[in-house]
């Protein structure tokens, strides 16, 4: 497989298909917005979305930590759909994600889904981290060398009467947005606003995941 | 087989009222056979279907034994009426419920009839009160009937659902006489029909004594058909009796004989524009039918920009905005308008009197749907209609040939009734749980008294019923959430009000592809892909399928409401286009018609192509390209499949000819491009239309057919709708919305949601994401197989497909040509014309990558 790089504040991150961005030097591997058990949640309301996302989410995360084998793991924010979330995870669940921790560090990062984050759930528990030139915290603010989640980024590209949505990366080399990582998580196009916000005017790329590599496109082709 | 009346056999005065006679007579009227024959029906309680062309007094035939029986009713305001007299205060009503029902397809059809029955019931001086129900009768009116019904309710198959949903359905159904419905043969072939079926099983329930009258135009199964109408006992079959209205006279049917050159391919018609505006000048009122939204537009705005004359032409389609179609029509019951364009919007619906002659544009898909719409043409049943085809292409000219020698024979080709939907069922058993409590087992034989459900297994029954309680899922973690719940004896009833209230809002089977507002606003500029703000507002032109408008790009062009428009952005709900000058729009947006052609013409085209003797009867230019193809390669025989391979411009051509229909065509496409692949032919894309497949590579398909590396009997082995298919199931966008549609309509996620319809854009997960995850997680869940039965007559037409693969087995017929073919002419220019599919993603992604490149390095140069 072809590696795709994404080069944010002077560091290369290899991006994975599945969404992921893996810090070679560090052996660090950052996911954003896993959204766990986001079908029972929506269940205590009445709408029952297959329960199956959960063990979606994280047989992918399984399979993508395996292809990289990290020393550190960094979940960035909205790892979990609700603050009682985690009460809902079968024990299945909750054994294989101890199986994912094991032998390697692992930070959960709260965001405003999951603010509250319980201690029982292995790993340490943060609001941000730092390391070298690189910030990894939920909500985007648009510093210089922050890698955010919070926004799902997505993409549309058009051609020839055909088009097509992908989930995607978005960054100006200085500062990135990662795509949600969950199975039910929906995105935002990254002609939103919102993106314009944290990307000063001279615009950005967003990298498209696709079947075999991620596409670099700028986002004023994308909608 | 049920007898079929034509005479009846009791004397039209012991049948008709003297009011009535005087009436008829004072009208200078007498009662038509088929209207008599519906009375004996009745007073022989039975149920009946009458099958009758426009124009026959279909409706009037149906209402007249409820006019009758009613007629001799007690007037409510008699003191002695009857025992259950209730008291409002200012008057006295009677407390008995319904005493008809009709059920019409369109709500507008609804309030038209009961405008025709007032006239009658006033000059009768009738004691009879008839109203209509339909989503826009206001609140206050809606609970009234519910209280008071009257004799006569007018509504739709939705408003029944709701209605029986209700606590007071047995109230309301219980004293039901008769249920009338209306364009029953329309109603049938969707899942309305199926929603109808279930309201018609309950129905026969709560009032045993209700007898059921059919109106419907002509089909190919009325013995199938009629079944619809009487409760089916269980493992046999059972009909109403089928009453045939006779006397029509056959429609005069011609196809253009232009004097222009034919189009290769293509679908606008427009060398006969001359002509067609001619026919209009020289008739009173013309309707004009197109099969797409986009050819009604292209059509519209040619016509106008020649229409020296100033001839009054309007534009009808389902896009339009509500008000605009109602201006429409209005000038047209007026008698205002020369000539309307139109879509299937007009198939069905209110009579206009003096519709004169009918144009069909392209082609005629089916045999029963032309007549159909021919019969829009005149309403007086003794004189003939008129009708001029006009074939666009060529393929359409043997289309347009073989449907007028079928109406002759008055061949019909409805498609047969539908096999209930279980995304329906899981509605409809929800709707039950918010009226009276029910048991699985007497749910389950009454549901199977309905034709469409008749043979529904137990096990799919429970399943629905399992997927409405909890979900459905192997993973059992949501008893606790459970949307009906048992009661200690068994009863399954709702499990809260909410559950109720969200049954009410999302009532129905008809899912709408998602619409977006199109407004006019002044261009700012070329600046494609930048973000300035535009003026906002603008005039509102109409709707149009987001799928559309995601194919587009800022700055792209096409036609909408007459005009050719510039897309400029999307904000929210919003199209903003502006007015753009090009004579040719840049996308063509010829998405296809609904219905692709029919089995029975395709089979009729195929005889036509293999029976040279025939060709007589086809205009010259046609009989030399069909010479011509004789000559250098092949015309089809019946049974065969023919295939062709040539080179063209460094390409690989493989093209063939099953004749099945767009939508066939598309999912064989896609199938035999992922076989070429494995195969190493290096398929680049291909095309489809109703008559053809083409696909191009780069491999030498000639090379490897003569070579044995790719063998055509095995490429299109009917095992390809195997693995090939599940593999391409898994990403299919059509299957994608298919399964969309089934999890609005059973209910799984919801259209509306108390108090407000949310945007479409603040909806928090998509059905796309559920998808991939129940396929691999419980792929015989029960609503990936309501998808799947869905699939295999909707958009992907998997049946028909397996079918053609399995007539044309063993019998390919190859040529190895050193050119494009004359008969791979019109489908070859499709190829750019129409959009190309394959979904192939990262081939798109690419693609747009390296033109990102190109405008790079074009900037630097």
């Amino acid at each position: 497989m072809r590696v795709s790089r994404v080069t944010i504040s002077d560091v290369t991150f290899a991006a994975d298909l599945s969404g992921a961005l893996f810090w070679d030097e560090q052996r660090l591997l950052v996911v954003s917005d896993l959204h766990l058990e986001k079908g029972s949640s929506f269940a205590t309301r009445g709408v029952l979305l297959p329960p199956y996302d959960t063990i979606a989410t994280l047989g992918r995360l399984a399979a993508v930590i395996s292809r990289h084998d990290p020393r550190v793991v960094i979940a960035l924010g909205d790892s979990f759909h609700d603050r009682s979330a985690h009460e809902r995870l079968s024990a299945e669940d909750r054994d294989a994600l101890a199986a994912l921790q094991t032998g390697r560090d692992w930070i959960w990062i709260s965001g405003n889904h999951d603010p509250m984050l319980p201690r029982d759930l292995g790993g340490t528990i943060a609001d941000e981290v730092a390391i070298g030139p690189i910030t990894f915290r939920h909500e985007p603010t648009g510093a210089h060398g922050e890698i955010a989640g919070h926004l799902h980024p997505k993409a549309r590209v058009s051609a020839r009467g055909r088009s097509m949505e992908r989930r995607c990366f978005a960054s100006d080399g200085m500062r990135a947005v990662m795509p949600a990582f969950g199975a039910y998580a929906g995105g935002l196009s990254v002609r939103d606003p919102a993106f314009a916000k944290i990307f000063p005017a001279n615009g950005f790329v967003a990298h498209l995941l696709g079947d075999r590599r991620v596409h670099a496109i700028a986002a004023s082709r994308c909608h | 087989m049920p007898p079929r009346i034509l005479q009846t056999s009791t004397e039209p005065a012991a049948l008709l009222p003297d009011r009535f006679q005087a009436w008829f007579a004072a009208r200078g009227w007498s009662p038509r056979a088929h209207q008599l024959a519906l009375l004996e029906k009745a007073r022989e309680d039975r149920s009946a279907l009458l099958i009758a062309p426009t124009g026959a007094g279909k409706t009037l035939a149906g209402f007249l034994p409820t006019l009758v029986e009613l007629s001799t009713q007690p007037l409510t305001r008699d003191a002695g009426a009857k025992k259950n007299l209730v008291s409002t205060g200012r008057s006295v009503q009677r407390s008995g419920g319904l005493h008809t029902l009709y059920i019409s397809p369109l709500k507008a059809l609804a309030i038209d009839i009961a405008r025709n029955l007032e006239r009658p019931i006033a000059e009768m001086d009738l004691p009879i009160k008839v109203e209509t129900r339909t989503g826009d009768t206001p609140v206050s009116r809606r609970q009234r009937q519910r209280r008071y019904p009257p004799d006569v309710l007018l509504t739709t198959p939705e408003q029944l659902a709701l209605l029986l949903s209700s606590d007071d359905a047995p109230f309301l159904f219980s004293s039901l006489k008769r249920i009338v419905l209306d364009e029953l043969h329309a109603l049938v072939t969707s899942k309305r029909g199926d929603l109808l079926s279930l309201g018609l099983a309950r129905l026969w329930r709560l009032a045993p004594q209700m007898r059921a009258i059919g109106l419907s135009a002509t089909v190919a199964e009325p013995e199938q058909l009629a079944r619809f109408l009487v409760p089916q006992p269980d493992g046999k079959e059972r009909a109403a009796d089928i009453v045939v209205a006779g006397g029509a006279a056959p429609p005069v049917v011609e196809m253009l004989d232009t004097r222009e050159r034919l189009p290769w391919a293509g679908h606008s018609a427009r060398h006969a524009l001359p002509e067609i505006y001619e026919l209009i000048k020289a008739n009173k009122t013309t309707l004009v039918f197109v099969n797409t939204r986009s050819q009604a537009e292209m059509l519209f705005q040619n016509l106008w920009s020649m229409n020296d004359d100033g001839l009054a032409i309007a534009l009808h389609h389902g896009s339009l905005d509500v008000a605009q179609r109602r201006k429409v029509e209005d000038a047209m019951s007026a008698g205002r308008l020369r000539g309307v364009v139109c879509t299937s919007s007009l198939d069905l619906g209110v009579d206009w009197g003096d519709v004169d002659l009918v144009v069909n544009i392209g082609a005629p898909k089916g045999s029963s749907r032309l007549m159909q719409r021919i019969g829009r043409a005149n309403h007086r049943l003794d004189e003939a209609s008129r009708a001029v085809l006009v074939p666009a292409n060529r393929f359409e000219v043997l289309e347009c040939r073989v449907a007028i020698d079928a109406i002759a024979e008055n061949a019909q080709d409805t498609p047969p009734l539908r096999t209930g939907a279980l995304d329906v069922l899981a509605q409809h058993v929800l709707g039950c749980a918010c009226g009276e409590p029910f048991f699985s087992d007497e749910l389950y034989g009454e549901v199977r008294t309905a034709a469409p459900y008749a043979s529904l297994s137990r096990q799919d029954f429970d399943d629905v019923v399992d997927f409405v309680a909890s979900g459905g899922y192997a993973l059992k973690t949501y008893e606790r959430f459970a949307r009906i719940k048992q009661d200690k004896e068994g009863r399954w009833r709702v499990a809260n009000p909410k559950v109720r209230q969200s049954y009410r809002m999302n009532v129905g089977t008809i899912v709408e592809d998602d619409m977006l507002k199109v407004r006019l606003v002044r261009s700012r500029g070329s600046g494609a892909g930048s973000t300035g703000v535009i003026a906002r507002g603008g005039r509102l032109l109409g709707e149009i399928e987001e799928a559309f408008i995601e194919g587009l790009s800022p700055g792209d062009t096409f036609v909408f409401s007459g005009e050719v428009v510039r897309y400029e952005t999307l904000v929210e709900d919003q199209v903003y286009v502006s007015r753009a000058h090009d004579k040719d729009p840049k996308v063509p947006s010829y998405m296809g018609g609904k219905f692709p052609l029919s089995t029975y013409l395709a089979e009729r085209v195929r005889r036509l192509l293999d029976d040279g003797r025939a060709w007589g009867g086809l205009p010259e230019q046609v009989r030399d390209w069909l010479s011509l193809q004789k000559d250098v390669s092949r015309v089809p025989a019946v049974r065969e499949l023919l295939v062709e391979s040539f080179p063209r411009a460094n390409k690989h051509y493989l093209v063939c000819y099953p004749f099945e229909g767009r939508l066939a065509h598309q999912t064989l496409g896609m199938l035999l491009t992922r076989r070429l692949e494995r195969a190493r032919a290096r398929p680049l894309g291909f095309v489809a239309n109703e008559y053809a497949v083409a696909i191009w590579g780069l491999g030498d398909l000639s090379f490897m057919i003569r070579d044995g590396r790719v063998d055509l009997n095995a490429l299109f082995d009917p095992d390809m709708l195997g693995d090939d298919l599940e593999a391409w199931l898994a990403e299919s966008a059509l299957m994608k919305r298919t399964f969309r549609n089934c999890a609005i309509i059973s209910g799984l996620i919801a259209r509306r949601h108390t108090g407000e319809e949310k945007s479409r854009r603040q909806v928090l997960f998509s059905t796309d994401l559920v998808y991939d995850v129940l396929r691999k997680h419980q792929a015989d869940h029960v609503l990936l197989r309501a998808a799947r039965a869905d699939a295999a007559t909707g958009l992907l037409d998997l049946r028909r497909l397996g079918d053609m693969l399995m007539r044309i087995h063993g019998r390919i017929t190859h040529r190895e040509l050193d050119r494009v073919s004359p008969l791979a002419v019109p489908v070859m220019l499709e190829i750019g014309r129409e959009s190309v599919y394959g979904e192939a993603a990262d081939e798109l992604l690419a693609e747009a990558a390296d033109e990102l490149v190109k405008e790079a390095m074009d900037r630097s140069g």
